[in-house]
This record gives C-alpha cells, sequence and structure tokens, in this order.
C-alpha cells in the first residue's frame, strides 16, 4: 500500500558525490514497532543513506517525511528534535565523564541555573534500570565495557529522540552475551513502538532480530521485504546480486597428509596476560583459535609474534630453540601477523596502498636496500591483482579504501615477505561479504601451499570451514583442543561455556 | 619527464618564495642586483642565502623529527651550547678541528638524549625537548661563563663568513647537508619508515620497524645539525654568546617545517620543501630590512605568515581546495 504512513521515509533520495552516484532514488520506510535491517556490502550507500536520514548530508534529490510530514534536516541535532537518534559502532560519548553526565550531556537538569546533580543521577539510577544495567551513574564511563558503553548511548538515544533509533553496526565489538543482551533491549523498544533501524554485518543478528529487511547494491534499491519470507541465501544472494555457494560447515578432511613440525610452543605464557600453553604447528595447518573476546585470544596471538614478550616457557622453529621477543624476531623466522584492530595496528591511513604493501618487506629487507619505485609497483601491482584488491590507483592513501580492502592490503603485505607462518587476528571483523569470501579462500589456498596459520575468529562457522584443528581459549587460558569431528560448531561453544555451566551448578 | 618535473616545480612553496622575492623587488628596485667583488658574491639575494642558511640546517634536522609525530624545541640551545664549547676549545689553544669535532659531538649526545627520552622513555615530545631546551642554554651560559667568548681562529671564521665559489660559506654548507639528507632518506627505505612510524608507531612496531632506533636517528640528526648551525652562527660572530645564539630560532625551523608542507601530526615530509621554508622566513626578514621598514615589523609580518600557512592546512581549507599541501604526484 502505497499510502501507509511511516515513522520516517525517505523518497527518491538521490546523493551524488562528485560524478559519483552514491545514491539512487532510493525509497525506504520505517514502520513504528518494527526493527529494519539495512543491509549492503561496503560501498553500497547504506552509511551515505543514515547520514542523510539524520541530517549529517543533505539529499541532492528526494524528500524525508517523518509520520507522513516532510521534514528538513541541516544538521543531527534537527534529527533529534524530530525523534531521530544515532547510535554508532564507535561509542560517540566521553569516557572520562560520568555515567550520568553522558546521559544528560547537554540538557542537564538545573536548579538555580546549575547543574543539579543529585536529580540527574537520581533520574540516570531510573533510565538505567530499564535498559537492565545496575551501575553507579556517578562512576567514569570509560570504566566500563565497551558494551555497557554501547547500551548507555542507546539509552542516550532513546530519552532525547525516543521515535526513531538508527543502530549502525552495534554489535561489531561485542562478544556473543553482550550481543543476545542488546537485543533483549532492542526486542524492549520495539515493544515500546520504536522504530529501530539495524545495521550490521552479521547475517545470523539480522535473522535473530530484524522483521524486515532492505538491501542496497550499488547505490540502488534492490528490495524491501518481510524477513520471514526469506532464507538466508536469499539474502547473500540479493546482496551480491550473483549466487554465492556457502559451504556447509563440515571441517577439512582428515585424511591429508600433514606437514612437518613448524614450531613448538612449549609452557608459553606471559604474566597477567595469558597462562602458559603448549602449542605444535605443523605446515600445511590452519590451526583456528576459538573463545570468546577477552578471553586470551589476542593476547596469545601477540605473545606468539613478540608483539608483547613471553616471561616463561620456551619456543623452537623447526627443532631449534630460539627467542621471538619482538616482532622483528618472528618476521626474521618468517613470521607475519595481522591485527584485530586494523585501524590502529594494521594500516598506515596516510600512506599509499603502494607503500602498506612492501612495508614489511622492506622492514626486513632494511633501511639500507631500498626497493625502488618499479619494484615496489611491480610487488604491489602483483598482490593487487591476485587478491583483488579494489582502489583506483596504488598511489591513494589507503585510509580511502573499504575495510575488507583494507585486510587484503594487510594479508598483502605479509605475503610480500613469503612467509611460513600466518598469525591472523579476526581477519573478516566488519568487512563486506565479497572481501570476506576472498580471505577465507586466500587461508584455504595458503594451507594448501603448506604454510601454518593461526586463525582467530568468532564465526564460527568460518572457522570450522578452514582450520584442521581448533584450540578453544577461556579466561586466558587455552581450555581444549579439537581435532577431526570435534570440529563443530556445537562442541566448539561447549568447550567455550563449559566453566559457566560448572560454576553454576 | 620535463612535464614532470614542471609539475614539480609548481608547488605553493616555490610560488610563495617567488611572491616574496617579488613584493621585496617591488619595495626595493635593487632586490635581485647581485655584484662579484674580492671574489665573492654580493647582493640582497645572496643574503637571504647566507642568513637563511642557520634556519634551514636546523629545518633539515627538525623536518624528520616533525614527521615522526614529533619536535625538537631544543635546537636553539643546542646552537648555543655547540658555539660555547668551539669557542671555549679555539681560545683554550685546541687546534680548529678538535672544537669543531667535540661541538658536532656534544650536539650527537644532545640528540641522542632526546631521542632517549622520546624513544625509550616515552616521553612526550615536546615536553621531553623542553628539558634540554630550558638546560642546554643555561650549560652553555656555564661552559662560557657568562661571558661573550671571542676567538680569531681562522677556520671557525670561515666557516662563519667564508665563501666558496663565491658563494657564502653558511650557504654551501646548507645546500651540501640538504642533499646528503635528502639522499640518505629518498635513496635508501629511512624516509618510508620515518612516515610509517610518524603515522601509525604501532602498525609499525608490528610491521618489524625498529621504531626505537629511529627515533633516536632522526632526533641525533637533530642535534648534529643544529651543532653545525652553532658552528656557523658563533663562526659569523666571531664569538660564542650563550645567551643570544639561536634564541628563539627552534620557532623559526618548526615553522620553516609547516610551511614546507609537513603535518605537525607526522607522517608525509620533504626535506627540500622545509629549507624552501626557511628561505622565505628569511626572504621575509631581509625584505623588511632592505626596504626601511623598522625591523619589528618582522615579527608581525612572520605572525600573519603563521596565520596564513595554519588557514591553508586547516580542514577547512582542504574541503575547498581538494589537493593537499604535500607533494607526491604519479606520473601518469
Amino acid at each position: 500500500m502505497p499510502d501507509e504512513q511511516y515513522a520516517l521515509e525517505a523518497r527518491g533520495i538521490v546523493k551524488i558525490f562528485g560524478n559519483h552516484v552514491a545514491l539512487d532514488a532510493v525509497d525506504f520506510g520505517l514502520r513504528a514497532g518494527e526493527v529494519h535491517a539495512l543491509l549492503g556490502e561496503n560501498g553500497a550507500g547504506k552509511s551515505t543513506l543514515i547520514k542523510i536520514l539524520t541530517g549529517a548530508y543533505q539529499p541532492d534529490g528526494g524528500q524525508v517525511l517523518a509520520d507522513g510530514a516532510p521534514i528538513h534536516l541541516d544538521n543531527p541535532q534537527q534529527a533529534q528534535t524530530h525523534g531521530i537518534g544515532t547510535v554508532y559502532q564507535e561509542v560517540n560519548l566521553l569516557p572520562n565523564r560520568s555515567v550520568a553526565e553522558n546521559l544528560f550531556l547537554g540538557h542537564q537538569p538545573t536548579r538555580f541555573g546549575l547543574v543539579d546533580r543529585r536529580k540527574m543521577e537520581r533520574e540516570s539510577r531510573g533510565i538505567l534500570r530499564r535498559y537492565g544495567l545496575e551501575i553507579d551513574p556517578s562512576s567514569e564511563l570509560g570504566a566500563y565495557s565497551v558494551a555497557v558503553q554501547q547500551i548507555v548511548a542507546i539509552a542516550r538515544a532513546v530519552e532525547l529522540s525516543g521515535k526513531v533509533l538508527i543502530l549502525d553496526e552495534p554489535t561489531a565489538s561485542l562478544d556473543r552475551n553482550e550481543v543476545e543482551r542488546l537485543f533483549e533491549i532492542i526486542r524492549d523498544l520495539k515493544a515500546r513502538g520504536l522504530a529501530v533501524v539495524f545495521i550490521t554485518h552479521f547475517l545470523d543478528q539480522v535473522f535473530a532480530v530484524a522483521d524486515r529487511v532492505t538491501i542496497l547494491r550499488n547505490g540502488k534499491l534492490i528490495e524491501t521485504r518481510a524477513l520471514d519470507a526469506m532464507s538466508r541465501t536469499d539474502v547473500v544472494r540479493l546482496m551480491l546480486g550473483k549466487d554465492v555457494a556457502f559451504s556447509g560447515a563440515t571441517g577439512v578432511e582428515d585424511a591429508r597428509p600433514m606437514g612437518d613440525v613448524l614450531l613448538d610452543y612449549s609452557q608459553y605464557g606471559r604474566k597477567r596476560s595469558v597462562h602458559p600453553f603448549n602449542l605444535t604447528i605443523h605446515k600445511g595447518e590452519v590451526i583456528g583459535v576459538a573463545g570468546l573476546l577477552g578471553s586470551g585470544r589476542t593476547e596469545m596471538a601477540r605473545i606468539m609474534f613478540g608483539a608483547d614478550a613471553a616471561d616463561e616457557g620456551e619456543v623452537s622453529i623447526a627443532g631449534t630453540r630460539t627467542t621471538i621477543a619482538r616482532p622483528t624476531d618472528a618476521i626474521r623466522h618468517g613470521f607475519g601477523f595481522c591485527p584485530e584492530d586494523r585501524k590502529a595496528e594494521g594500516i598506515f591511513g596516510d600512506l599509499s596502498v603502494r607503500e602498506n604493501i612492501i612495508i614489511a618487506l622492506q622492514g626486513k629487507l632494511g633501511w639500507f636496500s631500498a626497493l625502488n619505485r618499479d619494484e615496489q609497483m611491480e610487488i604491489a601491482g602483483r598482490f593487487g591483482e591476485s587478491m583483488d584488491i579494489r582502489a583506483a590507483s596504488l598511489d591513494m592513501p589507503i585510509k580511502l579504501l573499504s575495510g575488507g580492502n583494507q585486510q587484503k592490503v594487510i594479508l598483502s603485505r605479509w605475503l610480500a615477505t613469503d612467509p611460513a607462518f600466518l598469525i591472523l587476528d579476526e581477519p573478516t571483523r566488519g568487512i563486506d561479504v565479497g572481501a570476506h569470501a576472498e580471505i577465507v579462500r586466500t587461508i584455504n589456498r595458503l594451507r594448501d601451499e603448506g604454510l601454518a596459520l593461526v586463525v582467530i575468529s568468532s564465526e564460527l562457522d568460518e572457522v570450522v570451514a578452514y582450520s584442521t584443528r581448533i584450540v578453544v581459549m577461556r579466561d586466558r587460558e587455552m581450555v581444549a583442543e579439537l581435532n577431526g569431528e570435534n570440529i563443530n560448531p556445537g562442541v566448539i561453544v561447549q568447550a567455550i561455556a563449559n566453566h559457566r555451566d560448572e560454576e553454576l551448578a | 619527464m620535463t612535464r614532470r618535473i614542471l609539475s614539480r616545480l609548481a608547488n605553493p612553496q616555490l610560488l610563495a618564495l617567488v611572491g616574496v622575492l617579488l613584493i621585496n623587488w617591488l619595495l626595493f628596485p635593487n632586490f635581485f642586483r647581485i655584484t662579484w667583488q674580492d671574489g665573492r658574491l654580493f647582493g640582497s639575494l645572496i643574503d637571504v642565502l647566507n642568513r637563511g642558511a642557520p634556519v634551514a640546517i636546523l629545518a633539515i634536522g627538525m623536518v624528520g623529527v616533525i614527521a615522526t609525530k614529533g619536535v625538537d624545541l631544543s635546537v636553539g640551545a643546542v646552537m648555543a651550547m655547540a658555539g660555547a664549547v668551539a669557542a671555549t676549545l679555539v681560545v683554550a689553544g685546541y687546534p680548529a678541528p678538535v672544537a669543531v669535532a667535540a661541538a658536532l659531538a656534544v650536539g650527537l649526545a644532545c640528540g641522542l638524549w632526546n631521542g632517549f627520552l622520546v624513544a625509550v622513555l616515552d616521553i612526550q615530545p615536546i615536553v621531553a625537548t623542553l628539558v634540554l631546551m630550558v638546560a642546554g642554554r643555561g650549560i652553555a651560559q656555564l661552559i662560557t661563563e657568562g661571558f661573550i667568548v671571542t676567538f680569531t681562529d681562522p677556520v671557525l671564521i670561515f666557516i662563519g663568513t667564508g665563501s666558496f665559489l663565491g658563494f657564502p660559506m653558511a650557504a654551501v654548507i646548507a645546500l651540501a647537508l640538504l642533499v646528503l639528507v635528502t639522499l640518505l632518506v629518498r635513496k635508501t627505505a629511512l624516509g618510508l619508515f620515518i612516515e610509517a612510524v610518524g603515522v601509525n608507531r604501532a602498525a609499525a612496531s608490528l610491521a618489524g620497524i625498529r621504531s626505537r632506533m629511529l627515533l633516536l636517528y632522526v632526533y641525533g640528526l637533530s642535534g648534529v645539525c643544529a651543532a653545525i648551525a652553532g658552528i656557523i652562527v658563533a663562526g659569523d660572530i666571531r664569538g660564542a654568546d650563550a645567551n643570544n645564539a639561536g634564541l628563539w630560532l627552534e620557532l623559526d625551523a618548526i615553522l620553516a617545517v609547516v610551511i614546507g608542507g609537513t603535518s605537525l601530526l607526522g607522517g608525509r615530509f620533504s626535506v627540500p620543501l622545509a629549507v624552501l621554508g626557511a628561505l622565505i622566513i628569511q626572504a621575509m626578514n631581509t625584505g623588511i630590512l632592505v626596504s626601511g621598514f623598522p625591523p619589528e615589523f618582522n615579527l608581525i609580518v612572520k605572525a600573519a605568515l603563521i596565520f596564513l600557512v595554519l588557514i591553508i592546512q586547516s580542514p577547512l581549507a582542504s574541503r575547498i581546495m581538494p589537493t593537499r599541501m604535500p607533494v607526491r604526484e604519479t606520473s601518469k
């Protein structure tokens, strides 16, 4: 029914940047009391649409309507007065101020012209309780986990706006339990009649919480539909515009012969970081690391690479004892490491794609034997092609690339050093479906070429698909090693959860 | 190829220098006149090169430091120390090469000290180098015992006032350093590593760059450059003035680097453009001097220039004009 009244509606939105059409006559209708997922690969136009709905951008065509009446949004503050609130992936609050101040920033209750702190904290307590948070409103926000901060941000957005809530990848840095908690809050808000827009890369989450879905591709509206009439494959097919075979969750067949022992970590650990662990790694195998955020997965990767020095245990490479006290030691032995936080520890934002690709190889060669420009172009071009890096030019700054392409660049950086062993920490987090597939394909290829890999990932289906062995981390300790038919999501979840059940019992 | 060279010449810094020189010429018609006398060149342009050399040399050291997201506030004080050491030694009867070597060694030691504070102790560069900025001048005063130590050593005086192929010695030294350091950072991978550390030190360490060593190198080089400038200034006035030698020149050097398009947030840098920045500053100083304005105008004009540079580099300006200042064109 074309005349349905939406809480928030976009009609025929057009947005043009230079000569690039970011949004091409896109319609989007949001009903009160629904959770509406907005999907699309990176660059499909999701963020542009959101920015127009929140007043951060002005559309070049079309109009935005609230409750059927056209509205004009010059800035995010105006969006707020129309009842539209937004929460971004990176929490946009002040970590060094109290929870209550963050909730009331900009509209603090006053008494005789001064901030009425007591009233503010009393009201904060009430608000937080509605979101299931029993925390002290006068304590510093930064002391709490990202999940709590995220909920505070949602509470703030809802209290300020109260009609439409836009969640832009809110779950990207949350673990499983935290996501579940967030979903309870979303369902609760839905029951209260709020319209919720939910943007994510995780399809499972879309099906878990959303009622309808709008799919964008290359700036065009592809489909808006109720989710109960769609399968997972339908959604992926619409997002990619082509058929992708999603391989079932079966482990790598056991029949493949295992290569020689490459690495042996024995009682390797670091105080207050990772309990001593034993791990033998063979050529041609992928060891998947499963565990919740904060389980010590990243810490284990860092001491394996020497990013943090181990203070106990020993490591031997091909049978010879050695020390890996810093990354340069590891790199000399043919290690490579793609860190979890791509932006903070991976990319050199202002440097070119080319320089980002060759930098580790150059570091290995030393400062004196510089690769000249032609050699750099040749190497960067080779990997740009084989990894399908989508960049207008190899000389453009890497910060202009999408997350998926940045990840491919960092992977290329290590492949250029001709490594024997790669550690990948969440290589597919927050990247689009196409790049995701490319990276999984590369992991499989490298394993078959005889490299040893350690891959940390929260996506169990994915870990199961490419791992020859899985280790499970819990509370900074390696608690299980799974082989053969035990490599399946059910067993892994059990291994991760075990401890909690014991405690409950 | 020629197109590439031409497009490289058409950068904002060179245009600014030409602009300043043209204004000078309008105010003082004899500005471009150069004469040959006693085996050397004379004229306002030569004066710009000669007077601009110390700041240019400081800028050559400073640009690497700033590219690593640091800053070296101590260079003015290091100049005073180096001058004091050289002067005191020749007065005490040591040969000039020993005095020069000792002064350079003092500069290197100061630079490495700064580098140690920044790289190993992880102190913020502005605070770390502030220590030596304050203490260094005090040390220089202790060395000279509070006097202006004058000398007659011909070698030191030649370094400050002599000429080579008609050009002032100071300018020749600056040019040699410019060529040497540019080759050092661009023909090796040092320049790339410096930029990488400046853009993202955590990522640089994980990519296998020894960022601590690199920081020691750049601060060490900055100290050596400051010592060279200090020797030149001492040779020029035939004495070491611990109170005034190099006073506030660290700010001129930083300004020169910023005019040269290197961001104080680190990253992309260019040694030649920083030197060009130093020449722009000196061309303004000389212009005000020769055109008969009172020298007090100097500070106001300089402030106006800083303001202009800040506006050009501001986010607002980069939104209006999409071309950014650091030039690294791809030739295709």
